[in-house]
């Protein structure tokens, strides 16, 4: 029974890291109908960040841990508008399949570069956040799984107040409806998206600062498997749904951990694919996606 | 580089006034810290040599070529080096990939090729030729299974290999084989995938088998993860792995901590008691102001020592002459401990147990065959 629990809580963790990074998948395409497939690379960024960060700012307090993860959201987040003005935008109102080829190569770039400014050995992440382990019976919990929870909780509902609630996300909507209207009516596009690759970056940063607490170990490639594994996530739970991103995550944190419990640990990366191909051909638009779901 | 001083006159380099002896290794690229700690115990051990009045006469000379770590790039060197310089053998190199690329070329030159460090099993069965310095897997597993017995004193071992890396699916394989011969039980046998970094779950199924200690036979980067998560999954029993572990990152990506109770089996320990290891450790740090040598200095030392003493015994650079008496190599004391070459023309020798005490890599026994 105590090994079920675990392996439950060690999915549940593994699976809001997912989660993390696919709401950025997810809203990009909720807004630009593309998957940007640098946003693996953002993550890396993101860790890469804290770990530059936290030689300056002394690590081990919850403030310093806090200060460190703002301040690799604000890098990535600039870093987000820059990769969108520069490689983005040119190509707005050219076929999807363009834009998409070119996030390829802006992931390219971004490994790549990566490999050569940072080396391509892999560096050990420090703990920013203070680390205990809690004992419940047979029942180990870490203090950085429960800050993955929190964090992922708290920027959950901070993207959806944003996106419901406020100016900017009305016309983020706006914008994902239709943007010729969306103009019309006065909204900026170019600021919303903008604003859109800031926030979707962010959380990628913080993605990447938490797996990184989590598993200390960064590189430079780092990113493109969580990112892929992300991606699936974000389409299990259909692509577009900030909850449904959420729930994917957690699903698939959930299923890959429980194919290694039983002891499929070779088919761990397959699994996860497969169920990506299943749910393209049984439920195209997700667990939580409708034909007439809200959009972001 | 070279003159071509002696053009010409051929003879595996007979004629000329030094003995020449080539080195092909990796100084920039990925494996830059292995090949240039290999080349700096090389390097060491030809000065040594030579103040000490060189071999037959003549003064030695080491004629190298960096290949980058890439591909592709050492088999052009060894053809210069043999053909252009004349070198009557060819040490080199830490990468049995890299090995393996001169290996052919060596054999049909019939000059002998000595490896410092591939570990590689393939290597040497290439030819007649070739001759390692350092174990090879099948020799580590079963020194890992002695410890275990031995030191560890355990009955019960789980194993959680790599299945993506050649080198520890082989250890386990043949930790397994050795483990089981000698009686011991294996109670759980995992596996993750090299680049994974959540091993929770596979840990979890380690831990309800109750194991008296856990192979790893991974690399740092994975077993570092690994024993970072054993321990805060409350595992506590001891882990150990090979000669992969050993890298200074191991201690800040598993943290110091939770190394404690952990153990890898490797060529050197610049600790050993050892008066040869310690006169090695000695020169090395006074050559290199101060740096502390490591297993890849230690072997690229004691390659070079090995081959001299061979020269020495045969009298002559003649290759055939030469790789007779480099077979012959039996109890050869060298900073690694007493090197004898088998009929495979592989290393069989004794291995050091590490642990991790403190933050500080520690010596703590010497395993013997």
């Amino acid at each position: 029974m105590s090994e079920l629990l675990q392996q439950l809580i060690n999915g549940l963790a593994l699976g809001a890291i997912y989660a993390l990074i696919a709401l950025g998948y997810t809203m990009v395409y909720g807004v630009l109908r593309f998957i940007n497939f640098a946003h693996s690379d953002v993550f890396m960024i993101g860790a890469f960040a804290g770990y530059f960060l936290a030689r300056v700012v002394p690590g081990g307090s919850i403030g310093a841990g806090i200060v460190i993860l703002i301040g690799a959201m604000a890098v990535c987040a600039l870093l987000g508008v820059v990769i969108e003005k520069l490689a983005y935008r040119p190509l707005r109102g050219r076929s999807t399949l363009t834009v998409l080829i070119t996030a390829i190569g802006v992931s390219l770039l971004l490994q790549n570069v990566g490999q050569r400014i940072f080396g391509a050995n892999p560096r050990s992440f420090p703990s920013i956040f203070p680390v205990h382990q809690f004992h419940f019976g047979g029942i180990v919990l870490s203090s950085t799984q429960i800050l993955v929870f929190v964090v992922t909780l708290v920027l959950l509902f901070l993207l959806r107040y944003i996106v419901l609630h406020t100016r900017i996300g009305t016309a983020m909507r706006a914008l994902s409806f239709n943007p010729t209207a969306a103009s019309l009516v006065g909204i900026n596009n170019d600021r919303v998206i903008s604003f859109t690759f800031a926030l979707g970056s962010a959380l990628a940063a913080a993605g990447g600062i938490l797996y990184a607490s989590n598993y200390p170990s960064i590189d430079p490639l780092m990113g493109t498997l969580p990112g892929m594994k992300a991606f699936v996530a974000a389409v299990l739970g259909g692509i577009g749904n900030i909850a449904g991103a959420a729930v994917g995550g957690l699903v698939l944190g959930m299923v890959e951990t429980t194919v290694v419990g039983f002891g499929g640990s070779t088919y761990r990366d397959a699994v996860a694919f497969a169920v990506l191909i299943l749910i393209l051909l049984l439920r195209p638009e997700g667990l939580l996606g409708k034909r007439t779901a809200e959009k972001v | 580089m070279l003159l071509a001083g002696c053009s010409g006159s051929g003879g595996g380099g007979e004629a000329a006034a030094t003995i020449r002896i080539g080195e092909f290794a990796s100084l920039t690229g990925k494996e830059a810290t292995f090949g240039t700690s290999s080349h700096e115990g090389t390097v060491l051990a030809i000065e040594e040599l030579n103040a000490a009045g060189g071999l037959l006469g003549k003064q030695l000379e080491l004629v190298y070529e960096d290949n980058r770590s890439t591909p592709g790039e050492s088999l052009t060197i060894a053809k210069k080096l043999i053909n252009n310089d004349k070198v009557v053998a060819i040490l080199g190199e830490v990468a049995s990939g890299r090995s393996l690329e001169v290996a052919p070329f060596a054999q049909q030159s019939r000059i002998p090729q000595i490896s410092p460090s591939s570990t590689n099993p393939d290597v040497t069965k290439i030819g007649d030729y070739i001759f390692r310095v350092c174990f090879i897997d099948p020799f580590q597993g079963k020194l890992l299974s002695n410890f275990a017995q031995g030191t560890l004193k355990a009955k019960k071992i789980a194993i959680f290999s790599d299945v993506a890396a050649p080198y520890s699916v082989g250890l386990a394989k043949y930790f397994r084989e050795a483990w089981v011969a000698g009686g011991g039980e294996v109670v759980s046998e995992v596996k993750y995938t090299g680049g994974d970094k959540d091993f929770k779950a596979q840990l979890t199924v380690i831990k309800n088998a109750k194991p008296d200690a856990i192979m790893v036979p991974g690399y740092y980067t994975d077993a570092g993860l690994i024993v970072a998560q054993a321990r805060q999954l409350g595992i506590s029993v001891p882990l150990f792995g090979g000669d992969g572990w050993e890298a200074p990152e191991l201690i800040q990506i598993a943290g110091a901590e939770n190394l404690v109770g952990t153990y890898y089996s490797t060529h050197f320990s610049p600790t050993s008691t050892d008066p040869l290891a310690q006169k090695f450790v000695t020169a090395y740090k006074a050559r290199y102001n101060g740096k502390v040598p490591d297993a890849m200095a230690a072997l690229g030392y004691d390659s070079v020592l090995v081959l001299a003493d061979a020269i020495k015994r045969a009298g002559t650079t003649d290759g055939q002459k030469l790789r007779d008496a480099i077979a012959a190599t039996k109890d050869f004391p060298g900073a690694t401990g007493l090197t004898t070459l088998d009929a495979n023309r592989d290393a069989s020798k004794p291995a050091v147990i590490i642990t991790v005490k403190d933050g500080k890599f520690e010596y703590v026994e010497t395993i013997t065959p």
